[in-house]
């Protein structure tokens, strides 16, 4: 088990390394050049050439690519990610600010979905065939099919022509104010948490199905069980390992995958911020936020093979 | 020696199984799997309106009337028209002709692209299953989203180009599968008689592993092509896909739906509708056709 976490963790090192070299030299290949978009507009012709040089030699940009990389990643290793080209403030300190909201988002709408979707899928699975079945199968695969800016769209057409509601501009906190804060985040956890929850509830039917054919549940059932107990007690149990990876993993994408719901409801989470920094060409702010993401999407990966190996004493890593 | 071995064959299973007509086999598929076939009519409906798009459409997608803005769906115009005055129904049907071409283009390219990988992965394992797996993850940890921004900012948003930003995230799902499929399938007992009986290593992978993986490929080909349909829309949506005046379903979603949301909802909700019915008629099909080919959930 220990040499098995030492190798995962050591894993992890050159897919970083793969997804810091990526996003690096992607934002370079991009077209559009940040010196003269912060100096203002593209005709390049009008801008002192000397400037534009300043410029580029007071951001750094004038070195070297490799050196350029090297540094960065220089920093990165000691949690240093830069500081943003258009603003000059750290960018971590700029994510502080993004990314309350987003991680309130995620948080709230996989609270939601797990507590709908582990029971729905277990029922499904239990009356498979039946109208039961069907209704949560439909419903489940809507939430998939679904776009979540149209959902946000029609909320947002719904709220505001019926109801003359809007939703409040600024992110307040739940510490500060806990009925703002649910005012504004209800619809945005809605629209994610329904897709959130479909994928779960399809991934629990399915596995719960799975388990229900398993010799050790026809045992159970003989020794005359209640229906309950060989549900919840043994079927379950084991079918909760590949739910939780895709808990996992979805997380993980949740917090890179949340631009589409942020840019609908115009919140200013972590989502707007990459799409804002790509658009500026703020290399700095796009790098880090990628490798960010990535990490977490490494670790969560990471955390969910292990929990499945406490979970499963017949899972035994090398 | 060798009639022995054709003789202890067992008979294709079609020979054993009653024959049926066309007609009855569609009856029984409806009555045993009514939600796959549900799905199999959407996406039936769905081709015949990207086919016949031409004869179906009342209007020309492209073509603005000034004179017909906003109109309310009406006998003229069934879901009403948008800011240019074009017809939302002509460019839905038009549009079924996007969401398909990018569907399974994309999909096709990444699960056939992935399913290699992930093949030649399995067989020959050591260094290079080692360098695969790495690339894979990285591009499985890559955020979707920087992938369209770059391919739209270097090839420009075109339809054609937001179909490697769909494709290239469905590659290293794929090899995972199929990769995993093929690692099982090398570790049964055939596959090492057959070696062991002198096959050469192509007519391993050829003739014993690659039919075994052809079940998951075709499952992940159909599980693949509604999300594709559903990433075009959602970055066409946000402006990476399919450029105006492009009758992409998300794009229609984008901006003036929501901009004019009040004056002319039909401009954004029949696009949506759309969407949906597409997406689901493909997962409705899709898990039908997983439950028919995986062996742990047959005939049930």
């Amino acid at each position: 088990m220990r040499t098995y976490v030492a190798k995962r963790l050591l894993l992890i090192v050159p897919t970083l390394l793969g997804v810091a070299a990526l996003v690096f030299f992607i934002m370079r290949v991009i077209p559009g050049d940040v010196t003269l978009l912060i100096l203002g507009g593209d005709q390049a012709g009008r801008i002192d050439p000397a400037q534009i040089a300043a410029m580029k030699h007071q951001l750094g940009l004038d070195q070297p690519l490799l050196v350029q990389f090297g540094t960065w990643l220089w920093g990165v290793l000691r949690f240093d990610f830069g500081t943003s080209l258009w603003t000059g403030q750290s960018v971590i300190d700029e994510l502080l600010i993004r990314l309350p909201l987003s991680l309130e988002l995620a948080l709230l709408a996989s609270m939601v979905s797990v507590l709908i979707a582990i029971p729905l899928g277990m029922l499904a699975a239990v009356r498979q065939d039946s109208w039961v079945d069907y209704v949560v199968r439909v419903v489940s695969i809507g939430g998939l099919a679904i776009p979540s800016f149209w959902v946000g769209i029609l909320c947002i057409l719904l709220l505001v022509i019926y109801f003359g509601w809007g939703p409040p501009l600024e992110f307040t906190p739940p510490w500060v104010d806990p009925w703002a804060n649910f005012q504004q985040m209800v619809w945005p956890v809605v629209t994610v948490g329904y897709r959130y929850a479909a994928v779960t509830t399809r991934m629990t039917r399915s596995t719960v199905l799975e388990v229900l054919r398993e010799d050790y549940i026809r045992t159970a059932w003989a020794k005359g069980l209640r229906e309950r107990v060989v549900v919840v007690r043994h079927a379950l149990k084991n079918a909760m390992l590949p739910v939780i990876t895709l808990i996992g993993t979805e997380f993980a994408f949740l917090i890179g995958g949340l631009v589409v719901t942020e840019t609908v409801f115009t919140l200013n989470g972590v989502g707007r911020f990459v799409v804002d920094a790509v658009a500026h060409r703020d290399y700095p702010v796009v790098q880090a936020l990628v490798f960010l993401i990535a990490f977490s999407f490494v670790i969560v990966n990471l955390l969910v093979d292990l929990t499945y190996a406490w979970l499963d004493p017949r899972i035994r890593y090398r | 020696m060798a009639t022995n071995i054709e003789l202890t064959q067992p008979a294709p299973a079609a020979d054993l199984a009653p024959r049926l007509s066309v007609l009855e086999e569609v009856v029984q598929f409806v009555r045993k799997k009514p939600l796959g076939a549900g799905g199999a009519f959407i996406i039936l409906v769905m081709l015949g309106a990207a086919v016949f798009a031409d004869a179906l459409a009342p209007y020309d997608p492209y073509r603005a009337d000034y004179g017909a803005q906003f109109a309310r769906p009406s006998a003229e115009h069934w879901f009403g028209t948008d800011e240019f005055g074009r017809d939302v129904l002509s460019r839905i049907l038009y549009g079924a002709q996007i969401a398909l071409f990018v569907g399974f283009t994309a999909s096709l390219a990444g699960c056939t692209i992935g399913g290699l990988l992930g093949m030649v992965s399995a067989y020959l394992g050591g260094t290079v299953d080692l360098l695969l797996e790495r690339v894979m993850d990285v591009l499985l940890a890559f955020p979707q989203l920087i992938l369209a921004l770059a391919v739209a900012s270097i090839l420009g948003p075109a339809v054609q180009n937001v179909v490697i930003a769909v494709a290239i995230p469905i590659i290293p799902r794929a090899a995972r599968v199929v990769r995993a499929t093929a690692l099982s399938v090398k570790e049964n007992v055939y596959v090492e008689a057959v070696s062991a009986l002198g096959a050469s290593r192509r007519r391993v992978v050829l003739q014993h592993i690659l039919p075994n993986v052809v079940a998951p490929w075709i499952i992940m080909v159909t599980a693949q092509l509604a999300g594709a349909i559903l990433a075009e829309a959602a970055l066409s949506y946000l402006g990476l896909g399919a450029a105006e005046p492009t009758p992409s379903w998300g794009l229609m979603l984008s901006g003036s739906a929501s901009a004019y949301a009040e004056k002319a909802p039909w401009i954004g909700l029949f696009p949506g509708i759309a969407i949906s019915l597409a997406v689901f008629g493909f997962n409705l099909f899709g898990d039908s056709l997983r439950d028919a080919l995986d062996p742990k959930l047959r005939g049930r």
